[in-house]
């Protein structure tokens, strides 16, 4: 470490001393109030600073609005990226502190409602890592490619910050409650954000986006309470809240997981005369598969990245569809596990459906923007596929698929608002030849579809190849028949080399359509700085995917195993 | 001096080197500098494969000189490891794809001289060697995998080289995504193999098929699936349609990818698990099976075509197959060493088609042509010794290895492999006696056509321009039609005095072979002679009918009857690709666009949440009767709700907050349902 690291390390310590100095003071006058003496944990505030940052970040604005201060409009952007960037800042830095083997990591952990032993609990472990990083860097690419946004950039920017906050609240969460509050608000500011700034078709697709989203989460929340009325102290498993205070039930992520691993939601009574694990497990996956999109509540993501700015549309295909199988991980498959088991195969399925249905559907698609959205659904099977199977190798893939999806459909989106940008149509059929005339932006392209078709060397392969290789070994105790799975997922290897292949023909190769010279055709400094990074990134991945692996790899293997071991409902 | 290992790395790099510099700045260089770099970094790359094979060929040498650079993707088992092997095999490969790689690049400087994108050009060409290189070098199944998948991506690249001729374009994606069928063979074998025994390096492979850790079953699955892998990449029946095409890009592309290496990969890679393949006589019988038919069959082909490339393109197909029979039949050194020769013969016949294409401005006709050999003397003396090589002329390199694959194929059911092919050797053989003639045949075709048959037959304007082509382009020729001589001393078999030296050095890496041994010096002598005298017969028709003219007795015979409808046939191709049109992609693009995108997405998934947005609308007009301004119905309806909340949820809920919220206790997990009793 340098001298200048170092000291700012010191710098950041002491902000964050003196700010967990005041959680505790302010935490020791309630605990005094009740006459509980409070259990200190090691608790770290980066989390906290990291998720909030784009709160105050979009405060500022609001302010700046509320109190009509005359302010160039530009401003709004600068605020926004730097309340964008603080946070990849931190997710960086948490980054070279994680430990693998460390479990549940930067804590921080008090009461919030006591009355429903709700506590505001933030944690990350290996698997919320991973995608804590990847909405660092996502949401600031994102950021920058907001520039472009002129229509009244203060509400944009705020929103935009609103819906930050809530991405990495939502993947830091280890409280039930905690989570669903910022699952929930990420929703409104991405209603708002497409239903102003989107395209022709705004309404139609904010509101299906909304009324989608939302029907999984009133499943969802119905899953969530009866899990919290369902948890319950037992001798070995006892329940407080951090401070110490006995508790009957618990909205503790992790504490449910222990609860769930060690049989008691398996035993709870039935629901509707069907298994009480079943019937939340549904209830849960229906409401994360929502978000995934899968097969068939995927109608919704196709109009949605239509009709979404540039901005919108890389978020929601970079970081939003994560949280569907993130969900998962954390609830089904932690907290359910013989309830997961018991559903793989059906689950593995659909993710099959979603593989090859997807990339024939792709075949079809005139406009651009809606074929990469289909392509995303195509490439989140490979998550649904890998999770099922639930091998080592069949799990880590599946998160890693996650990761590279997550940086390449916002490389892939950020280039079909380049084009959209300059020609305002996203029409396939009616570009050709563009090769010849941008070449950069047609390089960038390529290396995007290939990146995307999963060639080796780029960041697609590597995910894709272990769901492979994990899904065809799947352990015996998950159930038979998972190789026919595989083979038939494999044939979208085939399907999505035409699609992607048969669209560079149609855009770039060929002789150039006239139509189009007057567009610009070298990309701007904005463009650049967003696409170049996520070109390395896909390449780097690609080549050196371990740093990842070395986060994510032993929480997933732990958590294979529990769902591998448990007998099934 | 750098370690060995050292060296091997090197030669992978430094492709990739002259690729990134090249494709990143090669346009703002001059050319000499692109050129020197792309030419110089392959001949450094050569250089150091010779020096590697010097230690491997030492008295003491290494058996194999093997690098793990990194971890690439961990695994439960046996992680994924970047490592390249350098044994009696791969560097075989190696110097073939360097050496023949140095020259084409070298005859390209000339070739792509007026071209704009000379960078382009070679930087794909250089990212094509680096490709190569780890397919050939990589010592487990997902490292070859990489190099197998980057060649298909710069073959992609260099057929749509020139991308604004849509036809060429077309051709790059078909030749992809056909090889991308072969690709989920190759894929779907990986997984069988490392489901089985945790490991995809082949050491640990060629352990494990050893000590008989791969049962029959598993052996013929993975055989059947690697060698749909094989068909792909190495053009065989069905999958072959795609290199016809392919022929679209430069000719010095065709030469190199298409013609001396990348299409060589599917053998490459049979050698390389020859272990697995043996053990299953499925799957070697399938191989020397599909081998024979596309022998034949492209030849047949072969016969008809008029364009220069084309008939090279099927002639390559052709002798694909008869690498496939060899490798099929379990002789992988006779199949390796086809390899090579024809990897010079074949690689100076494009070249050669190239000089003729650049001198005739790009006419690939050749009944433009004839009479060539005057003015194009080199290209000619060099073309004809390398179709003399590839119809098999006596004691030159094609002779030696066709001869080799053609007496394994022929013995196949007297050594160990005798119980798979005892009814089927003699019919393999007897196939691949009747290819080579069709070879003789349509190769004198085309030297006669091209060469000779009068004088040309090209517009005054293009036959002012014939013209020798400049010495980057005839010095790779001339090197290539001497090895294309030579090239049979390296493997010159026993009948004649030698010592089968190229088998002997490949036994470490493929193993012995058929095990055919004893005396057959007779058997030999009556073969060769059979197949020499047959291919001297082809040469003879063929003199007939076009050395001087094209014969009018070939037009009696194509333009009426059975002679007209197989000419009909042959000149289209079989119809295979008008097939494959109507009963694979015409219903693929129906099954997506109609059935499950306007059907199944449009209609049914999205008619379904419409139709529930539509139904909720419309319940709301039920809310609407009574919402009629009627205000004492509204008093009326305010006043009997409240009385009902009052009595049935505000009272109890009275009752029970105190205990219930306060003090929590296990029957409070009923509380709403109880309010509402």
């Amino acid at each position: 470490m340098s001298f200048g690291d170092s000291e700012r390390m010191l710098l950041s310590h002491e902000v964050l001393d003196f700010f967990s100095k005041a959680c505790y003071t302010s935490r020791k006058i309630i605990n005094c109030y009740q006459g509980v003496t409070p259990v200190m944990t090691t608790t770290s505030t980066l989390l906290s600073w990291m998720t909030f940052t784009p709160l105050i970040g979009a405060f500022i604005i609001i302010g700046i609005k509320v109190l009509r201060i005359q302010m160039p409009e530009t401003l709004y952007r600068w605020i926004a990226l730097l309340f964008s960037a603080i946070p990849l800042l931190i997710s960086l830095e948490l980054w070279r502190q994680f430990d693998p083997n460390g479990g549940v990591q930067f804590v921080h952990h008090f009461v919030w409602i006591r009355e429903f032993n709700i506590e505001y609990f933030f944690g990350v472990d290996g698997i919320s890592i991973s995608m804590v990083i990847l909405t660092g860097i996502v949401g600031f690419i994102a950021c920058i490619a907001s520039f472009g946004i002129t229509n009244k950039p203060s509400g944009y920017f705020a929103l935009y910050l609103i819906l930050l906050s809530g991405m990495y609240g939502t993947f830091c969460a280890l409280d039930m409650f905690l989570f669903y509050v910022f699952w929930e608000v990420m929703l409104l500011p991405m209603y708002f954000l497409i239903g102003i700034w989107g395209g022709p078709r705004k309404e139609y697709a904010a509101i299906k986006f909304f009324l989608f989203t939302l029907a999984g989460s009133v499943l969802m929340l119905l899953a969530v309470i009866a899990l919290y009325y369902t948890s319950q102290s037992t001798p070995e498993i006892p329940l407080a809240l951090v401070d110490g205070t006995p508790a009957l039930h618990t909205f503790n992520l992790l504490k449910l997981a222990e609860l769930g691993q060690a049989g008691l939601f398996a035993g709870a009574n039935p629901i509707f005369g069907i298994a009480f694990s079943k019937i939340i497990f549904i209830a849960l996956f229906l409401g994360f598969a929502v978000k995934v999109p899968m097969f068939p509540f995927h109608t919704w993501l196709p109009d949605a990245h239509v009709e979404a700015p540039t901005p919108i549309s890389v978020i929601l295909a970079g970081v939003l569809l994560k949280m569907g199988t993130y969900g998962m991980l954390r609830f089904n498959w932690a907290i359910l596990p013989e309830a997961a088991k018991w559903a793989a195969y059906g689950v593995a399925v659909f993710g099959v459906i979603n593989i090859v249905y997807a990339a024939f559907v792709c075949m079809a698609q005139k406009d651009l923007k809606k074929l990469i959205a289909y392509s995303s659904v195509s490439h989140m099977g490979f998550v649904l596929l890998g999770m099922a199977a639930c091998s080592p190798q069949s799990i880590t893939g599946a998160v890693f698929q996650m990761w590279g999806h997550g940086i390449v459909s916002p490389m892939l989106f950020l280039l079909v608002g380049v084009i959209y940008d300059r020609a305002h149509t996203r029409d396939i059929e009616g570009f050709g030849g563009l090769a010849s005339f941008m070449p950069e932006y047609s390089g960038l392209t390529g290396l995007a579809f290939f990146a995307s078709l999963g060639l080796p060397g780029l960041v697609g392969f590597v995910g894709e190849i272990l769901v492979f290789l994990g899904t065809w070994g799947a352990p015996a105790a998950m159930g038979t028949g998972f190789r026919t799975l595989v083979m038939i997922s494999a044939t979208s290897v085939i399907i999505t080399a035409a699609y992607y292949l048969w669209t560079m023909q149609r855009m770039f190769l060929g002789k150039f359509n006239d139509k189009w010279q007057d567009i610009n055709s070298t990309l701007l400094f904005r463009e650049r700085i967003t696409l170049y990074p996520l070109a390395v990134m896909a390449l780097v991945f690609g080549v050196f995917p371990l740093p990842v692996f070395d986060l994510i790899n032993p929480a997933l293997h732990d958590l294979a195993k529990i769902v591998v071991n448990t007998l099934s409902a | 001096m750098p370690s060995p290992e050292q060296c091997l790395s090197l030669a992978v790099l430094l492709p990739l080197l002259g690729a990134t510099f090249n494709g990143l700045w090669g346009h703002r260089l001059p050319r000499l500098l692109v050129s020197w770099l792309a030419c110089g970094t392959v001949l450094s790359a050569f250089a150091l494969g010779l020096y590697l094979f010097g230690l491997l060929s030492a008295d003491a040498g290494p058996e194999q000189i093997r690098v793990q650079l990194f971890e690439w993707i961990p695994l439960a088992t046996h992680s994924i490891h970047v490592g390249f092997n350098a044994d009696h095999l791969s560097i075989v490969m190696m110097l073939v794809i360097t050496g023949v790689g140095f020259l084409i690049h070298l005859y390209s400087v000339g070739y792509m001289s007026h071209d704009p994108a000379f960078a382009r050009y070679f930087a794909y060409l250089n990212l094509f060697t680096f490709a190569m290189l780890i397919l050939v070098l990589g010592d487990s199944l997902p490292i070859m995998f990489v190099g197998w998948e980057g060649v298909g991506l710069c073959s992609y690249l260099l057929i749509g080289f020139w991308y604004k001729d849509i036809e060429k374009s077309k051709a790059g994606k078909k030749a992809f995504v056909v090889n991308r069928i072969g690709d989920v063979g190759f894929i779907l074998a990986m997984l069988i193999l490392f489901r089985e025994l945790g490991t995809l390096e082949f050491s640990g492979i060629k352990e494990a098929a050893l000590g008989g850790q791969i049962s029959v079953a598993v052996a013929t699955a993975v055989g059947l699936l690697l060698l749909l892998g094989a068909a792909g990449k190495s053009a065989q029946v069905p999958l072959y349609v795609w290199l016809p095409d392919a022929m679209a890009g430069p000719t010095p592309v065709s030469a190199l990818i298409h013609a001396a290496t990348m299409v060589t990969a599917g053998v490459y890679m049979s050698a390389r698990l020859h272990f697995v393949f043996t053990l299953s006589p499925v799957a070697m019988l399938t191989m020397a099976s599909i081998g024979a038919i596309t022998a034949l069959f492209a030849a047949t082909i072969g016969l008809v075509q008029n364009d220069i490339k084309k008939v090279l393109a099927y002639s390559t197909v052709s002798q694909l197959g008869f690498m496939f029979i060899a490798a099929g039949v379990g002789a992988y050194a006779a199949a390796v060493f086809h390899l090579v020769t024809h990897a010079f013969f074949k690689a100076c016949l494009f070249l050669g088609s190239g000089s003729v294409i650049h001198a005739m401005s790009d006419e690939q006709d050749m009944r433009e042509m004839g009479g060539l050999w005057r003015k194009l003397p080199i290209t000619f003396a060099t073309f004809g010794i390398a179709t003399l090589a590839i119809v098999g002329f006596p004691f030159l390199s094609g002779f030696i290895s066709k001869d080799a694959i053609l007496w394994s194929a022929f013995s196949a059911d007297a050594g160990s492999f005798s119980s798979t092919f005892a009814p089927y050797a003699k019919i393999i053989w007897g196939t691949g006696v009747a290819a080579a003639a069709l070879t003789a045949f349509y190769m004198s075709r085309l030297v006669f056509l091209t060469f000779f048959s009068g004088s040309l037959r090209a517009k005054p304007e293009v036959a002012a321009h014939v013209h020798e082509s400049p010495w980057t382009m005839t010095l790779p020729l001339i090197v290539l039609a001497l090895l294309s001589i030579i090239a049979g001393v390296a493997d010159w078999p026993h009948v004649f005095g030698g010592h089968n030296t190229f088998t002997h050095w490949l036994v470490p890496a493929v193993g012995t072979g058929t095990g055919v041994s004893g005396d057959h010096a007779r058997t030999e002598y009556i073969l060769m002679t059979v197949a020499t005298l047959v291919a001297l017969s082809s040469f003879a028709l063929a003199f007939v009918l076009y050395a001087k003219k094209i014969h009018p007795a070939l037009g009696r015979f194509t333009e009426k009857g059975f002679g007209q409808w197989l000419h009909i046939r042959l000149f289209e191709k079989w119809h295979i690709d008008e097939l494959y049109e109507i009963t694979v992609l015409k219903p693929l693009e129906w099954t997506s666009r109609l059935v499950l995108f306007e059907g199944l997405d449009k209609r049914i998934i999205d008619g379904l949440v419409n139709f529930t947005g539509w139904l909720a609308r419309h319940l709301g007009v039920l809310g609407q009767l009574f919402h009629n301004g009627n205000i004492q119905r509204y008093l009326a309806i305010f006043v009997i709700a409240a009385a009902l909340l009052l009595y049935g949820w505000l009272t109890p809920y009275q009752q029970k907050t105190e205990t219930s919220l306060l003090q929590p206790t296990s029957n409070t997990q009923m509380v709403t349902s109880k309010r509402i009793d």
